[in-house]
């Protein structure tokens, strides 16, 4: 019966764990936080497009959980996002690029910046800002240069230059002492890199490299570690342990190539 | 207290040349009561992949068994192995699904890819964000710790026998300075070839 007929997944999300987990917290277990990026993320609209810049640190609280990671996404050819909250950016970028792409397959047509915006706004207003992405999104269109910052709860604005996350505040510094109309493409660069750099030194949440991205009409140069702005240095000697360093109980090699089926041997019901 | 510290555990992975290594410590303990010194942390989901499932331990084998399935099914619909990449995916996916009432785990995949054998190493946060480092990856209540450890012991192109040496001793004495993780370690060094799995001497307190 469930082979001809098997249970439909239902789509969107699965709240099955909910009830154990609120019956854990309720007994003093705190929820643990999933990993945030405390973030500096900027975007500029220049002479022929738009420039976005991002950092490059991940943090799991204090910890700083990945020092190289990718905050630029991918959306469509001519449409590029910068990002806040790590699982729910990266998932949210990744289905409105899925549903852009098909988007564009269905009209032929170039997508518009405007459309990007309306799909993502639309929803997170869905979930009441419980999907924390708080995004940069910017691209080059037929309308020309276009440049949305998208708040979790939903709201929109289109703006000529937008800083966002926790170095926001020394990145728009830059961004207001220096961003004036129609900048040529390397003072634009610059400046965003300089808005960057001043979340990375001025904020604890940011850190690393710095991630630049120009789209211009008909293309997109996304330059990864545009600037490294942090060099560790070379490590002046060796802490490598000695073989033999470790006891070992006991060793087991598993030949790959011979192994081609393997058997679990199923549990005996516990009748006890 | 956090949840994903109620058992306690550590794991580590690290990327060396043409191969990868996943360690995890043996412990299974309810808050400071440990209940057995031989709990299996991490699992084999192909002759080149390992996931390890630091956490809960209740949502350690959920997952694990989920994952199983999935994967499974993955092989059996398409009639060759998952790669390390699409596992990772796959696993991302699962447990972002549950992003409003999580698993609490935090996955750690090691593997070669099965065409090419690349090293391959990622760590996600329990709503399933993927990270992917050039160097190793940790997971478990002594992260903190094995970060530490790692960032001074790990160094480019290890062999597997400098790799397993490394992994051990990051792994040792980390969880030495934690209460909850410890008795006893298990270390899977994974090359073209074969698997090599060794139980580790350790302090048992």
């Amino acid at each position: 019966m469930l082979v001809l007929c098997p249970e439909v997944p239902t789509p969107g999300f699965s709240f099955e764990n909910c009830k154990r987990n609120a019956l854990l917290e309720n007994k003093g277990f705190t929820v643990p936080k999933a990993t945030k990026t405390g973030t500096t993320i900027v975007g500029i609209i220049y002479k022929d497009g738009v420039i976005l810049g991002a950092d490059t640190r991940a943090t799991e609280d204090t910890t700083v959980a990945d020092k190289n990671c990718e905050k630029i996404h991918y959306l469509a050819p001519n449409i590029c996002c910068g990002a806040g909250t790590a699982a729910d950016t990266e998932m949210t970028t990744q289905m409105i690029a899925s549903q852009l792409e098909l988007h564009k397959l269905y009209t032929n047509r170039v997508c518009r910046v405007a459309t990007a915006n309306q799909l993502l706004k639309q929803y997170l207003f869905r979930y009441q800002g419980h999907i924390g992405a708080a995004l940069i999104l910017g691209g080059v269109d037929v309308d020309g240069p276009h440049l949305y910052q998208i708040y979790p709860h939903g709201s929109s604005d289109h703006l000529p230059f937008i800083t966002m996350g926790s170095g926001s505040l020394a990145a728009m510094s830059v961004f207001e002492s220096g961003w004036k109309p129609n900048l040529d493409e390397e003072a634009g660069v610059l400046l965003v890199r300089n808005a960057i750099a001043a979340g990375v030194f001025n904020d604890l949440g940011s850190g690393s490299n710095i991630d630049v991205c120009i789209i211009r009409k008909g293309s997109t140069d996304y330059r990864r570690t545009y600037d490294e702005a942090n060099k560790k240095g070379i490590r002046q000697a060796s802490y490598r342990y000695p073989r033999g360093t470790t006891r070992v109980l006991s060793t087991k090699i598993v030949d790959v190539e011979e192994v081609s089926v393997q058997r679990i041997e199923p549990e005996r019901m516990d009748t006890a | 207290m956090s949840i994903l510290a109620y058992n306690g555990g550590a794991m580590v992975a690290m990327k060396g040349e043409n191969c990868v290594s996943i360690a995890a410590d043996r412990r299974f303990g309810i808050q400071a009561q440990t209940v057995a010194t031989n709990f299996q942390k991490i699992f084999e989901m192909g002759p080149h992949l390992y996931v390890g499932l630091p956490g809960l331990a209740t949502d350690t084998q959920t997952v694990m068994e989920k994952l199983r399935f999935r994967k499974n099914l993955y092989e059996l619909k398409e009639n060759r192995r998952i790669s390390p990449k699409v596992f990772s995916a796959m696993l991302s996916n699962m447990l972002y699904e549950k992003r409003f009432g999580p698993f609490f785990v935090e996955p750690v995949v090691a593997g070669l890819d099965p065409k090419t054998y690349e090293p391959f190493i990622c760590n996600m946060d329990l709503i399933g964000c993927i990270n992917l480092p050039t160097d190793f990856v940790v997971g478990g209540t002594a992260s903190a710790q094995l970060y530490g450890m790692c960032e001074a012991l790990w160094e480019p192109n290890l062999g597997p026998d400098d790799l397993f040496e490394t992994t051990s001793q990051a792994l040792i004495n980390a969880f030495d300075r934690d209460a909850i993780s410890g008795w006893g370690a298990t270390v899977y060094i994974i090359e073209k070839d074969k698997v090599t799995i060794k139980n580790l001497k350790t302090r048992m307190d």
